[in-house]
């Protein structure tokens, strides 16, 4: 790390384009001078692509257009490694008249009823995050809200699925209030409220933090907006901010190449993102979209100006005439083949017909947004560029949009893969508590363990009840908003749900995926909302390693058929490779997020237990499961084993059951039973409605076999929920469940009174697990609560 | 009692959000002559019993660690003369 020092010239400009740079390279120059040396290798191509891109121009190419080729081909924007085995989700997609705009755009769209439509979409941005955790997460969030707006929506929310190293390594203590205070600085400045996400440790983050981020968007259903561009004169106007040397190289370099520690000289200049441009963007747009303004749209992110023009023009008519030189610059001294890699954000491109240009601007002048007319739109099937009157870049659009590279990567099942499936952690592998006070220790332990502990800290410091439409914000199983802003005094909400487990699809890849789908889906149902849509952030590491590459394909496999099974496609997302550190993979994690829709918000179940006397069942079957489970992970260190087994059947009854007992009143409370099982979520009803719980552990499992109480309360196993039901209702609801085939046991009551003991005297809410133990909820509260601010309170961190 | 400045101004490439606000609102003042704003900001540091022989790296240390974020913020430290009032 250099000292550095203030200085007041200008940004010295220092590229692999230095040695073309002493005038700047055209293509009619390219087209006389085919045996120039060029740095195609830096920019992260082989000699093969390099090879493909002279055949497909004839020539060798421009230095603009090799910075062009060497980022829309790169592993980020290409998808070269995963395409083969993403095809799946559009192929084995369940038919639905829901879905309105696929994969492939911005964002994928469903109707939602009422007229309305709600685009969502869930994106990675971890290797900047690992770099620069504030502008990492903020910027994250930036783009995936333009990716929300450009379908033509307000975006009214956002979630942030976020993992780490260990919570106590010293990295994370800069890492994570980082990431926190961004994805916070940012959507709270936007106006977007944030109702959940998650955090999550574990050591193979380390050095390789994950930063998801998911928006949702609302708007009519006829107001759909398209990336494309069609309609030759028509114009090509670039508006937002200015573009200056942010991030580049950042799509083909820093995302898509091993991250490699000690090699700064590869480090890009960070992104820093004006989340109060980015509110100005949103109102200009949608003032834009309301007056019918545009013809195609497209927001600037990863490979900024070469993206939006390759893909719009792709998209539309197929050629398309751009004056670079015209582009807005922050710094003069910027060389082509940098304006068009450029990653500045807060920017978009529209397509506007001629007639139209004049109250395009008028709006932009409005809202103090800088819009310039870059070109038009042809039909020569060429995207050409001009800087300074001369030709820089002449190609077809579609060779770097679509029809770049694809690589059908090698993949093997892992040698290692067998033994870890056989490491099963068994009674006899790793002992298991024994006796009352064990338990009860247990308990504690895990409820305060970074994975399970309370997140209020980072999450409080994220504005939830922004825009007035939260109806259930953290700590939920879903967030759920109301879709107000586009249909003013509608009871019409959306719930999401982002969940991910990397200790599961690293034990198997295939159930791990679908298991991650099957919490998520769980989660929507136990609010009370109707599951309907999923997206999905796949990060893995290197795709170039064979062991890698069959997580990649088993988890796309398993996901693709469970959205099968359960009747929800996926929309889009996102797939992030070389997630790593040196040579070490992380787990793979992918992470899905489930869209739900309810009709009447006011119906919706929370997931605290509120009313002293009401009825505790358990839904689904327990099993002795605790490979990967939150227990063998903190107590013994431990993965090993397969994940639990998963019945996409039995989720898909449970999810009925939970959304016919939310819509006809029968349910108080409903909890997904997930990491740390029955015990957890028992824990956390009762922390969130201030009540106890006399909890009556059921005896045999879903074979018949004795239970232990160990495995009843500790066990992950899938497809199961708690839920609290008035006495009056315990019977029409039970009746539903075995008239679906759904497994029901009492399991106890919401009740804060103990019969014996200290507690008594003081009146004092207690969790009693009946035979076993009794925690009074202060001491319950305190191990939940107190570990994650006690980690992290103290941090003091750098905007 | 040493006296050391820190100045700390964000990378010439890095985007600089306030700089951009104060200069769109200069000219609607009428400062019409503004073409560039870049803001940053200056710690004044009161040192006690420091060795002036390792104050300079003292300061930079600081600067590293916490007064600057140096991933996208350059620092200048400059040692005033002892008797030197903090400018």
């Amino acid at each position: 790390m250099s000292t550095g020092h203030v200085s007041d010239q200008p940004f010295d400009t220092t590229s692999v384009f230095e040695d073309t740079a002493a005038a700047f390279d055209t293509v009619a120059k390219a087209a006389t001078t085919p045996e120039v040396k060029q740095p195609y290798r830096e920019l992260g191509m082989t000699e093969d692509e390099y090879l493909r891109v002279r055949e497909i121009l004839g020539r060798r190419p421009s230095s603009s257009e090799l910075a062009m080729y060497s980022v829309m081909w790169s592993e980020h924007c290409s998808y070269k490694s995963s395409r083969v085995h993403l095809k799946q989700f559009g192929e084995k997609a369940p038919k639905t008249a829901a879905l309105l705009v696929g994969p492939g755009e911005n964002a994928g769209v469903v109707d939602v009823g009422e007229g309305l439509a709600v685009t969502f979409k869930v994106e990675s941005h971890n290797h900047p995050s690992y770099v620069e955790p504030y502008q990492g997460a903020a910027t994250g969030v930036g783009g995936i809200v333009r990716d929300i707006l450009t379908m033509g929506a307000r975006p009214i929310a956002v979630m942030d699925p976020l993992r780490f190293g260990p919570a106590d390594a010293p990295d994370t203590a800069r890492v994570l209030p980082g990431v926190v205070a961004g994805v916070g600085g940012y959507g709270n400045c936007l106006g977007v409220p944030n109702i959940g996400g998650e955090i999550v440790f574990d050591p193979c983050y380390l050095g390789n933090p994950l930063v998801n981020a998911l928006c949702v968007g609302v708007m009519r259903a006829d107001e759909i907006k398209l990336a494309k561009a069609p309609g030759p004169g028509n114009q090509v106007i670039l508006f937002g901010a200015r573009t200056g040397g942010d991030g580049i190289g950042g799509a083909s370099v820093l995302a898509s190449a091993t991250f490699d520690e000690d090699g700064p000289a590869k480090r890009p200049s960070v992104q820093v993102g004006d989340p109060f441009m980015e509110k100005v963007l949103i109102e200009c747009c949608l003032e834009i979209f309301a007056a019918d303004l545009v013809v195609g749209i497209q927001d600037l992110g990863a490979a900024g100006l070469t993206c939006s023009t390759t893909e719009l023009a792709a998209a539309g008519t197929g050629g398309m005439d751009v004056r670079l030189d015209a582009a807005p610059l922050r710094d003069s001294t910027l060389t082509p083949e940098e304006v068009l890699m450029s990653e500045s954000q807060e920017r978009m491109m529209a397509v506007v017909e001629p007639a139209k240009v004049e109250a395009f601007l008028a709006v932009c002048e409005k809202w103090d947004v800088t819009a310039t007319a870059l070109g038009e739109v042809t039909d020569t099937g060429r995207l050409r560029m001009w800087w300074h009157g001369e030709v820089i870049v002449d190609v077809p659009p579609r060779t770097l949009a679509h029809e770049g590279p694809v690589y059908n990567r090698p993949f093997a099942r892992p040698q290692w893969q067998d033994a870890l499936q056989a490491d099963v952690p068994t009674a006899a592998r790793l002992r298991r508590p024994e006796g009352a006070d064990e338990l009860r220790e247990t308990l504690l332990k895990l409820v305060g363990s970074p994975n399970l502990a309370d997140k209020t800290w980072a999450l409080e410091q994220y504005d939830h009840r922004v825009q007035g439409n939260t109806v259930l914000g953290h700590g939920e199983d879903s967030g759920m908003v109301r879709l107000d802003a586009a249909l003013p005094g509608t009871s019409l909400g959306v719930a999401l749900s982002t969940d991910g487990n990397g200790r599961f699809a690293k034990l198997d890849p295939y159930a791990g995926a679908q298991l991650a789908l099957a919490e998520a889906y769980r989660n929507v149902a136990a609010t009370g909302a109707r599951p309907l849509a999923v997206t999905d952030c796949l990060n893995f590491g290197s795709p170039e390693d064979p062991d890698v590459m069959w997580q990649f394909a088993e988890a796309c496999r398993g996901l693709a058929d469970a959205c099968l099974e359960l009747g929800t496609p996926v929309t889009g997302g996102n797939v992030s490779f070389y997630n790593q550190t040196g040579e070490v993979n992380i787990h793979p994690t992918p992470v899905v997020g489930v869209l739900g829709v309810i009709d009447d918000v006011d119906r919706r179940t929370r997931g605290a237990f509120e009313r002293e006397g009401e009825i505790l069942l358990l839904l689904g079957d327990t099993r002795d499961e605790f490979g990967g489970s939150e227990w063998a992970h903190e107590v013994h260190g431990h993965l090993g084993g397969l994940p639990p087994r998963l019945d996409l059947h039995r989720e898909k009854v449970l999810g009925e059951v939970l959304i016919a007992g939310s819509r006809d009143g029968m349910l108080s409370a409903a909890h997904d039973l997930s990491d740390g099982g029955l015990a957890q979520a028992v824990v956390e009803s009762c922390l969130r409605g201030g009540h106890g719980a006399r909890l009556v552990l059921p005896e045999t499992d879903a074979d018949g076999n004795a239970l232990d109480p160990f495995v009843a309360l500790f066990s992950e196993s899938a497809g199961r929920a708690v839920v609290a039901v008035p006495r009056s209702e315990e019977l029409r609801f039970t009746d539903m469940c075995v008239a679906r085939g759904l497994p029901v046991a009492r399991v106890g009551v919401v009740d804060g009174t103990v019969l014996s003991g200290e507690a008594v005297l003081s009146g004092e809410a207690v969790l009693e697990v009946q035979g076993q133990f009794t925690v009074p909820l202060t001491e319950l509260r305190a191990a939940h609560e107190g570990p994650f601010r006690k980690l992290f309170g103290h941090s003091v961190v750098d905007a | 009692m040493a006296r050391v400045l820190v100045d700390v101004m964000l990378k010439p490439e890095i985007l600089d959000p306030q700089g951009q606000a104060v200069q769109r609102a200069l000219p609607r003042m009428g400062f019409d002559s503004v073409t560039n704003v870049r803001q940053g900001k200056r710690f004044e540091l009161e040192l006690a019993d420091a060795d002036p022989a390792t104050l300079r790296a003292t300061a930079e240390q600081m600067a590293e660690k916490l007064l600057a974020n140096t991933v996208i913020e350059d620092f200048k430290v400059t040692v005033l003369p002892a008797d030197a009032e903090s400018a």
